[in-house]
Formats: structure tokens, C-alpha cells, sequence
């Protein structure tokens, strides 16, 4: 029984999210294809949450549809390109041509791969307290990573500032 | 059929080559920013596949999934400063008429 609810959810988010993303890629409004991204944001949100990343799904939201989509709107309303809509470039058929050959050719990789076999049973329990552990842990955790991260965010921040200032 | 590893992972190929198309394949540069998102999207739900599947009690790609996303925040913000100082100079974000590094 749950194994046929999470079928469900897991093709009807599925179909949302890659249906949303082509959406995005092929639509000419760019206005559209930013509502759209959320849409997609929202899907794979969704699929976290099939897959028991709880927390994940939470940040996807947060950080994805509440800043990164916004702030891609502002570049929108700001630079008043809506208007010209969002054309292909002259390499339109040959970045097809080379997705559809990189997709394959991942498949048929996924297809002859052996993965490794794990129980596909796994208690449902929040992942929030496990991730703070872990990323802090002192032993075998990612401490480092995370001071960088957030020198990055603090470097980012300050060279949006720089870069959008007033001469 | 259940859901497995082989079902998310193709679904992560498929929304990155939708992303990659979209990247290479679009002028606008805000459109390509939005491409990279989804590639960088679809990324963090192989991380993620990854880590329930085949190491479910280490929770190693979630925590990846929170660096990627990280990341993502910081090129999105940087990205889009470079967008709107190029607006304020030439009046377009067309990826195929900006070409100050071209040589």
C-alpha cells in the first residue's frame, strides 16, 4: 500500500518537474518560464520529500522558491529583456543534438551499472538532528566545509554589492 | 513497480540535459541562469537518491545536497550582478552580444 502511494507521488512529480523544466527551456515568455521554474523547484521538493529528506524538501523551498526564484524574477523585472522574449541561439540544433546524445548515452551507463543492493526499507524518521550531527561532528564530520561555505556566502554577498554599485 | 535507485537517477539525467540544452541553446542570459538551476537541481536529486539508497544511515549526500545548494545561492546572487552591471552599460542581456573577453 505504501508502496503504491509512493509510485504515484514519485511519476506525478516526476512528469511535473521534467514537464515544468521543458517548459522553462522552450517557453519564449521569460515571465512564464520563471513561474514555471518554481513549479519545478515545488516538484523536486516533492521528490525529496519521496525519497525521506525531509529537511531537504524544506531548504528546496526555502532557499530555491524563496530567494534563488525571486531574485531571478528581479533580474527579469530589471533588465526589461520580457520584452524581447527568450530566443535560441544559432547553436539551438547542435545543444539538442548534444543533450539527447549525453542522455542516452547516460541511461544505457545507469542500465549496465551493478548498483549495490541495500534494503530499500528505511524507517521514516526526521532527518533534521541527524544532518546537524553529522555536518558538525567533530571526528568525521564536515566542519571545514561548512566555514567555507560560509566564507563563500559572505563573499558572494559582498561581491553582488560591488558588482551592482554605483560608480 | 516499486521505486527504485534506477528511477531517480534517470530522472536526474533527463532534468539535466533539460538544463544543459537550456544552457547552451538560449541567448537571454537570465533564461541561461534559470538552466543552471535546473542542472544543479537535478544533481541534488541523484545526491539525495544516492544516499537513500545505498547508504541510507549516512545521510552523506543530503549533506552534499546542502553544500550544492549553498553554491547555487551564492552563483545565482554573483550571476545576476554581473547581468544587471552588463544591463547598465549596454541595454541587453544577449549572451551572443556581450563579448568584452572575446578575443
Amino acid at each position: 500500500m505504501q508502496d503504491a502511494g509512493l509510485s504515484i507521488a514519485f511519476w506525478l512529480l516526476a512528469i511535473a518537474s521534467v514537464g515544468s523544466a521543458l517548459a522553462v527551456v522552450l517557453l519564449r515568455n521569460v515571465f512564464r518560464a520563471a513561474l514555471l521554474l518554481i513549479s519545478c523547484f515545488f516538484a523536486i521538493a516533492g521528490l525529496f520529500v519521496t525519497l525521506g529528506a525531509d529537511f531537504l524538501a524544506m531548504v528546496q523551498i526555502l532557499v530555491y522558491v524563496g530567494a534563488i526564484a525571486i531574485l531571478l524574477l528581479l533580474g527579469i523585472m530589471l533588465t526589461k529583456e520580457a520584452m524581447r522574449g527568450s530566443p535560441f541561439s544559432r547553436w539551438q540544433v547542435g545543444a539538442g543534438i548534444a543533450s539527447v546524445l549525453l542522455l542516452i548515452s547516460m541511461i544505457w551507463v545507469f542500465n549496465q551499472t551493478d548498483w549495490p543492493k541495500t534494503n530499500t526499507e528505511v524507517a521514516l524518521e526526521p532527518t533534521t538532528a541527524a544532518i546537524g550531527l553529522k555536518l558538525l561532528d567533530m571526528d568525521a564530520g564536515f566542519v571545514l566545509p561548512f566555514e567555507i561555505a560560509s566564507i563563500l556566502l559572505l563573499a558572494a554577498v559582498i561581491g553582488a554589492i560591488v558588482l551592482v554599485k554605483e560608480k | 513497480m516499486a521505486i527504485g535507485l534506477q528511477h531517480y537517477i534517470i530522472l536526474s539525467a533527463i532534468l539535466f540535459c533539460i538544463g544543459l540544452y537550456g544552457a547552451l541553446a538560449k541567448r537571454n542570459a537570465v533564461i541561461i541562469l534559470m538552466s543552471i538551476e535546473i542542472m544543479l537541481n537535478a544533481s541534488n536529486v541523484a545526491l539525495v537518491a544516492f544516499s537513500r539508497f545505498i547508504v541510507p544511515d549516512l545521510l552523506t549526500g543530503q549533506i552534499f545536497a546542502i553544500f550544492v545548494m549553498t553554491v547555487a545561492a551564492a552563483e545565482v546572487a554573483v550571476g545576476l550582478a554581473i547581468i544587471i552591471a552588463l544591463y547598465r552599460q549596454r541595454e541587453k542581456v544577449d549572451v551572443g552580444e556581450i563579448d568584452l573577453m572575446k578575443w
